[in-house]
C-alpha cells in the first residue's frame, strides 16, 4: 500500500511536469491552455497534500 | 511573444490565487483542533495508537478517554463520529465527555473514532466546512466531517472492498469507511487497522457495552432505532421501551444482518464478549432530495422539500414544520445511551455502571446543546 501511494504521488509530480511543459509549449490555443490548468488543479491539491 | 506570456502569466496568477485560495480552507479544515473541556471525572486519556501500533504517527490516531468510577463495576464504551458527517454523535460524546460523573464501573469515549473523515469533507455535496453550536457564553466551533476517511490517509482505493476475515465483497469507497471495516487487522489497510484498535480495547480492557453513535436519513428506514445484534437484542428492547413509555420519544429496535459484515453492531458482538448497540437519529442534512446543504439545514434539520415528502408518507419518520433540530437528536443519544447502560445494570449488578450528571432527552430539548458545554476560559480547577 505504502508504495502505491509512493507510486501515485510520483505519477502526480510527472503530470504536472508534463501538463507544465505543454502550457509553457502552448502558443495559439488558449481553450487547451484554461483546460490544462484546470486538469493541474487537483493534482497540485494532492502532491500539497492538501485535498 | 510578448503578448503570449503575458496572458500565460495572467491565466497563471489566476490558477496560483484559486490554489492558494481553496487550499487554505481545506488545509485549515484538516489540521483543525476541536475544542474539548474535560469533565474532572477524566482519569486518563490515552491514544487508539496503544492499541495498535500500526496507527502511530498518522492522521488515523486519535484521543481515547477513560472516566473511571472509585467503585469497580462495568465498562462501557461510548464512539462517535465513526460517519463524521452525523454530527449529534459526535455532540452527544461531548456531553458526556464534559458532563459525566462515574460513580461506579467506567466510561471510555472516543469522540473521533474516524480522525482522518473528522478531517475530511465533501465539497461536490456543498457540505460546510464548520458549524457553531450557541452557548450562554459564545459559540463553540466544530468541524464538519464526512462519511468514509480522506483519500490522503489512504489509498489507493480498490476496486471492490473485500472484507476481512469474511471475504463478502463491498462498496470500493467501504474500505475508508470504519462501518464496514470490523473487526479489523493490525497490517491491514488504514482503517482496518481503527477498528483493529477499537476491538483490542474492548478485548483488553473487557469493555461490558460498545455504543456506536451514528445519524440516518429521513428516507432510510433504518433511522431512529437502535441497531442490535441477538446478544445485546434484549437490552435494545427495554431501552427502546423505557425511553417511549418514560421521555415520550420513539427509537425502535431493529435487528443486526448476520449475512451484512463489516459493521460495528455485527462485527464487534462476534468477535469479543462485547454486546454492541449502534443508535441511530434521524438527519436530514443526509437526504438526497433536499434544498442546499447549509448549516441552518444541519442544525434545525427543516426542510420544505422533505416536509412535502412527508405528506406522502415517504419518510420513516415523523416529520413537521419543526424539523428535526439538533437538541433532540442529541437528546435522544443521550438517553438512549443512559437507558442502554441502566438496563445493562440492572441485569447484571455485578457489572453495574453508574454514570451521573448527563442531561436526557427533556432537559436537551429545554436547554439546547450548548446549555452542557463549559466555557474553556473558566478554569474548573
Amino acid at each position: 500500500m505504502n508504495l502505491i501511494m509512493i507510486a501515485y504521488y510520483a505519477m502526480s509530480v510527472f503530470l504536472i511536469g508534463l501538463i507544465v511543459w505543454n502550457i509553457l509549449r502552448e502558443k495559439k490555443n488558449y481553450d487547451d491552455l484554461l483546460l490544462y490548468l484546470i486538469v493541474l488543479i487537483p493534482l497540485v491539491l494532492r502532491v500539497l497534500r492538501v485535498k | 511573444m510578448r503578448h503570449e506570456w503575458l496572458f500565460k502569466t495572467g491565466v497563471f496568477a489566476v490558477f496560483l490565487a484559486l490554489i492558494i485560495a481553496g487550499g487554505i480552507p481545506l488545509y485549515r479544515h484538516r489540521h483543525f483542533q476541536m475544542p474539548v473541556m474535560l469533565s474532572p471525572a477524566v482519569t486518563k486519556v490515552a491514544k487508539l495508537s496503544e492499541y495498535c501500533a500500526g496507527l502511530r504517527g498518522t492522521m488515523a490516531d486519535t484521543n481515547v478517554y477513560f472516566l473511571e468510577g472509585k467503585e469497580a463495576g462495568g465498562k462501557v464504551l461510548l464512539m462517535s463520529n465513526t460517519h463524521a458527517n452525523e454530527p449529534a454523535g459526535l455532540l452527544a460524546s461531548l456531553i458526556f465527555l464534559e458532563n459525566a460523573r462515574v460513580d461506579k464501573g467506567s466510561l471510555i469515549i472516543i469522540p473521533e473514532f474516524n480522525s482522518s473523515a473528522s478531517r475530511n469533507t465533501r465539497p461536490g455535496d456543498g457540505y460546510p466546512l464548520y458549524y457553531e453550536i450557541q452557548t450562554g457564553w459564545g459559540n463553540i466551533k466544530f468541524a464538519m466531517g464526512n462519511r468514509d476517511a480522506s483519500p490522503l490517509d489512504q489509498w489507493p482505493d480498490p476496486d471492490v472492498y473485500i472484507h476481512f476475515p469474511d471475504k463478502q465483497m463491498l462498496s470500493f469507497i467501504d474500505a475508508r469507511n470504519t462501518n464496514r471495516t470490523w473487526p479489523g487487522r493490525p497490517n491491514g489497510p488504514l482503517m482496518e487497522r481503527v477498528t483493529f484498535a477499537a476491538m483490542e480495547i474492548m478485548r483488553k480492557e473487557k469493555i461490558d457495552l460498545a455504543l456506536d453513535v451514528h445519524g440516518a436519513e429521513t428516507m432510510f428506514p433504518v433511522t431512529n432505532c437502535i441497531v442490535a445484534p441477538e446478544k445485546s437484542a434484549r437490552i435494545a428492547t427495554l431501552a427502546s421501551l423505557t425511553v417511549k413509555a418514560m421521555e415520550g420519544f420513539e427509537s425502535h429496535v431493529e435487528p443486526s444482518p448476520s449475512g451484512f459484515r463489516g459493521l460495528s453492531h455485527r462485527e464487534i458482538g462476534d468477535y469479543s464478549e462485547t454486546l454492541p448497540f449502534l443508535l441511530e437519529a434521524p438527519i436530514p442534512f443526509l437526504d438526497q432530495p433536499t434544498g442546499a446543504k447549509t448549516v441552518r439545514l444541519l442544525l434545525d434539520g427543516k426542510d420544505r422539500f422533505l416536509l412535502s415528502l412527508a405528506k406522502q408518507k415517504k419518510l420513516f419518520v415523523p416529520y413537521d414544520e419543526t424539523g428535526w433540530p439538533m437538541e433532540k437528536r442529541v437528546g435522544q443519544h443521550c438517553s438512549v445511551a443512559l437507558e442502554i447502560i441502566r438496563q445493562y445494570s440492572k441485569k447484571i449488578p455485578e457489572r453495574a455502571i453508574r454514570v451521573l450528571d448527563v442531561p436526557h432527552f427533556a432537559e436537551l430539548v429545554k436547554n439546547g446543546v450548548g446549555y452542557y458545554f463549559h466555557d474553556p476560559t473558566i478554569n474548573k480547577n
